[in-house]
């Protein structure tokens, strides 16, 4: 019986509402993530590279933080945080009608903690490893430090930028722990894909977990044999500009 | 005229020393430093460009003050009109011969002197090259000419022809010779070839521990001493 109620349903409905939205949400949480956590890492990482303030150990530690701890840990804290009860959560909603938890813009603030060391290590790593005459070649031309991190740095660290995108897309897509928390598996607006996953295979629906697993199956390894094939491609110096 | 006067703690493979060096320099003269290695020299040239502070120094330039620690006075190496030429050359990886130069260029500046530098570098048939597949020699060439295409006050030399066969290194030799007096260029050299330092230097200054050991004209230097020991 259930079946034909389905059935009464137009296809294109079915198509949006119950297939694909959840991986629909999954793939926009991932990019509007990775787009933030760009512009916020390139000058994080461009300041741990360089600044000689001992501060920064503590601040590489914290931004590390996600990588070690359970992402129930990081969910808890932020839902603490982000609750109309109490201080962050209570001043946005107050002064700036915003609530965070169980909405998307709560899972994209979510994600961006989560993800932040995923971008950050490789820019990192990237800046780190390039010698230090080519930075003060580029201002004895008489080059600001902008002109030289856009015209010289970033092109040269064009391999861990890759990483550092993919790897925070692939990572977001893969969140779980910390979604479930913070955006409590709504359907339309916080049901991404893991979640679903998780929903299909507890009501017993295997073919539509496995619909979502197979997709996040291969796009994952698309990604990761993306991520390999260029950085062999830009690891091997071209003759020619 | 350059007036020049630093002290720093350095950390050498020798261990730490103290460098207190002072000198003058007349505008368009050329000045080599010379010694063993960890002597200071580089650091020298460092302090010079503004890669490296000072504890206390001063550099005074055709008036203009660069460094004065007193005054706390430290302009960063983009105000001070340089053109540094690194021992490794530090070319840009991602830029062909030509994008290296161009780079360097300053804006509003027309290609011509660029034009003339690949021509008398003999760069032409590698303008579109990138530096990774450049011998030693023919990046130094690229590295020389970057730094000249700024028309710098300032020129400094961290052994610019060390990569270069004899023929080479000879034509750019005269090659500096020339661009120097063309544009008035005041150089600092650090060098340990004794036939290029007689040849080009008007004065020498022999660095030892980060001291100066002696200082003069290549003839007052060398006529009535043995060869320095390096």
């Amino acid at each position: 019986m259930g079946y034909f109620r389905k059935k009464a349903i137009p296809v294109h409905k079915i198509a949006s509402m119950t297939d694909w939205q959840p991986l629909w949400l999954s793939f926009r949480l991932a990019f509007v993530t990775t787009v933030i956590l760009l512009a916020i890492s390139l000058p994080l990482a461009y300041w741990l590279a360089y600044s000689r303030l001992r501060i920064k150990a503590i601040v590489e530690a914290l931004i590390s933080l996600p990588m070690v701890l359970p992402p129930s840990v990081l969910g808890f804290y932020l839902l603490i945080a982000f609750s109309p009860a109490h201080g962050p959560g209570r001043l946005l909603d107050r002064y700036f009608d915003i609530r965070l938890v169980f909405t998307f813009s709560g899972l994209v603030v979510a994600s961006l903690f989560y993800s932040l060391p995923f971008m950050v290590s490789p820019l990192l790593s990237g800046f780190k490893s390039l010698p230090p005459a080519l930075r003060e070649a580029s201002y004895t031309l008489g080059k600001s430090k902008t002109t030289t991190l856009v015209k010289i740095l970033l092109p040269n660290i064009r391999p861990s930028l890759l990483t550092g995108v993919v790897l925070s897309f692939a990572h977001t897509i893969g969140e779980f722990g910390v979604v479930l928390m913070i955006g409590g598996n709504i359907p339309g607006q916080t049901r991404v894909a893991s979640l679903a996953i998780f929903d299909e295979m507890e009501s017993m629906n295997y073919s539509a977990a496995n619909k979502y697993a197979l997709v996040l199956f291969l796009l994952s390894f698309c990604i990761l044999l993306v991520v390999y094939l260029a950085n062999h491609y830009f690891s091997k110096p071209q003759p020619l500009s | 005229m350059i007036r020049f006067q630093a002290n720093k703690n350095l950390l050498t493979s020798h261990g730490k020393l103290k460098l207190d060096v002072a000198f003058e320099l007349g505008k368009g003269e050329l000045l080599t430093l010379y010694g063993p290695s960890g002597a200071g020299k580089t650091t020298i040239l460092r302090i010079l460009s503004g890669l490296t502070d000072v504890i206390s120094g001063q550099i005074i330039i055709d008036g203009e003050t660069w460094l004065d620690t007193k005054q706390k006075i430290n302009l960063p190496p983009q105000n001070r009109s340089v053109g540094f030429v690194f021992q490794d050359f530090a070319l840009f990886p991602h830029l062909s011969v030509k994008g290296n130069l161009r780079y360097a260029l300053p804006k509003g500046d027309d290609m011509k002197l660029m034009d003339e530098l690949i021509q008398l570098m003999e760069l032409g048939p590698l303008q579109d090259v990138r530096p990774a597949f450049l011998s030693g020699g023919q990046q130094q060439r690229v590295a020389l000419a970057r730094a000249i295409l700024r028309k710098p006050r300032l020129l400094l030399l961290d052994e610019p022809l060390s990569a270069l066969d004899d023929d080479m290194r000879h034509r750019l030799q005269d090659f500096i010779e020339r661009i120097r007096h063309r544009f008035e260029l005041t150089t600092v050299l650090v060098s340990h070839h004794m036939p290029e330092i007689l040849r080009l230097s008007d004065k020498i200054i022999w660095l030892d521990k980060g001291k100066i050991k002696r200082e003069g004209t290549p003839a007052a230097l060398f006529s009535n001493s043995k060869t320095p020991d390096t």
